[in-house]
């Protein structure tokens, strides 16, 4: 296959740098515009990740940081596919979390939030797409928790998601939230999301299917990355 | 979702940036930040150990619109070997990568002072668009509490100046003092210093890739 570009981002789905309802991002945002970039192989390559890198417990939260029994909280299962614009799955790709525990309370040593540490629990995972795309983690719900941005400020339950691709330009960070949480709507920081639309599709659904009886709920969650050009007709990036 | 045309384009669209937050630590280098978790940390060893080239070290700050440092960054790099090889299939030449190289790392600033060190080797010059060369650079993505959507950008190294005034990127910059925001210092032998003002005057330039 012939080198191609990805598809441009779609800015508008994505929040901008500046967003004066979330306060850390005023002192934080570029002020001039981007410098536009056609992409070159520097773009369009990118890290490549494989099983040697992962410990067998890396993806199970529930026991990738056992101190001698099981974190409190809601035991969850947490899936979906990496996919690209294009809904092609991509597979073998990083996928890596992290997130407080059911109190709200981050393994940080930023954090001083009052919410106890769970002495079993410690936060990340990570893991490797399948072939499909798939990737599973088991974990427990996050609790949501205060921050000073406004007064009274409080995040929805969320999980922080960090996913590769195969390329640079595709790297992503992003957060995931629960279908059904008051506090989503209320959340500066996911006010920095401009588009409705694009907000949902942050949010996991439950999944009563992949839930296990009598031992944890589960959740879905999609990730799509940007897509890429096919080569019908060459405007090449090599060789001239 | 365009439900009115007969012929739906049925692209999916980007899942939205949010983010890294001020935890990022914990889940993308908890060594770094004094949590022990798993057993092999990722993206400590950007080239590998025998890898040929010049092994350098770059230091820098990320400072903010008012001139404070940044004390929560994580930023990864992305390049190419000495020979200007990328570890990747779609590089014509990735056979050839040297050994053990990865290309890919991910270091986070002091705490108290901000200050971030990477470790690598020196890329080689590598093929750019329409045959055109592209001067030694790393690719840089930064990320912390704050930035809503990680941030691009190159670093350059000082010496490559004939290689600078022919490299596409460089030479698209359309206000010319921007470009030493590209350029890292060379403070000793082996040593660069590289500098990120996310807003102000001297705003590195950041691109959209
Ligand atoms: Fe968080």
């Amino acid at each position: 296959m012939k080198p191609a570009e990805f598809y441009m981002r779609d800015r508008t789905l994505h929040p901008p740098s500046y967003h004066p309802g979330y306060k850390t991002s005023v002192p934080r945002s570029p002020k001039q515009a981007l410098l536009t970039v056609q992409q070159s192989l520097s773009e369009i390559t990118g890290p490549a990740f494989g099983h040697n890198d992962m410990g067998p417990l890396d993806h199970d939260l529930i026991k990738n940081f056992d101190h001698g029994g099981d974190p409190v909280g809601e035991r969850i299962i947490l899936h979906g596919r990496v996919l690209d614009e294009n809904a092609r799955p991509v597979p073998k790709t990083l996928v890596e979390i992290w997130q407080a525990n059911a109190s709200g309370r981050y393994r940080h040593k930023k954090d001083v939030y009052l919410g106890a540490l769970d002495p079993n629990f410690g936060g990340c995972g990570r893991t490797i797409t399948d072939d499909q795309g798939y990737y599973f983690f088991r974990t427990i719900k996050p609790g949501p928790y205060p921050w000073l941005n406004y007064v009274n400020s409080w995040r929805p339950a969320h999980i922080h998601v960090s996913v590769f691709g195969t390329s640079f330009s595709q790297r992503l960070i992003t957060q995931l939230y629960f279908e059904g949480d008051p506090l989503i709507p209320k959340c500066p920081i996911v006010q920095t999301i401009p588009d409705p639309q694009a907000v949902e599709q942050l949010t996991a659904v439950l999944d009563m299917n992949t839930a296990i009886p009598m031992d944890c709920l589960a959740y879905k969650f999609d990730i799509v990355l940007r897509g890429r050009r096919s080569t019908l007709f060459e405007n090449r990036l090599e060789g001239n | 979702m365009a439900h009115n045309k007969t012929q739906p384009l049925n692209y999916l669209r980007e899942s939205a940036s949010q983010t890294a937050g001020p935890y990022v630590h914990i889940g993308l280098a908890p060594g770094a930040a004094g949590f022990e978790i798993y057993e092999r940390e990722l993206g400590t060893d950007i080239a590998g150990p025998n890898a040929p080239g010049e092994r350098v070290r770059i230091e820098g700050v990320v400072y903010d619109g008012l001139g404070a440092s940044v004390k929560d960054v994580l930023i990864e790099v992305w390049q190419a070997d000495a020979a200007g090889i990328y570890p990747h299939p779609e590089d014509p030449r990735h056979a050839d990568v040297a050994p053990g190289f990865r290309g890919w790392g991910r270091v986070i600033s002091d705490f108290d002072s901000g200050v971030w060190t990477l470790d690598t080797i020196k890329p080689g010059p590598c093929p750019g668009r329409m045959g055109r060369v592209q001067a030694p650079h790393l690719s840089l993505w930064i990320v912390s509490r704050g930035i809503n959507i990680g941030l691009n950008t190159r670093l350059y190294f000082p010496e490559d100046t004939a290689l600078h005034a022919a490299d596409p990127i460089l030479g698209s910059i359309e206000q010319r003092g921007r470009v030493k925001t590209l350029i890292a210092t060379k403070i000793a032998a082996g040593q660069y210093r590289f500098d990120i003002s996310l807003q102000g005057d001297d705003e590195t330039v950041f691109m959209d890739i």
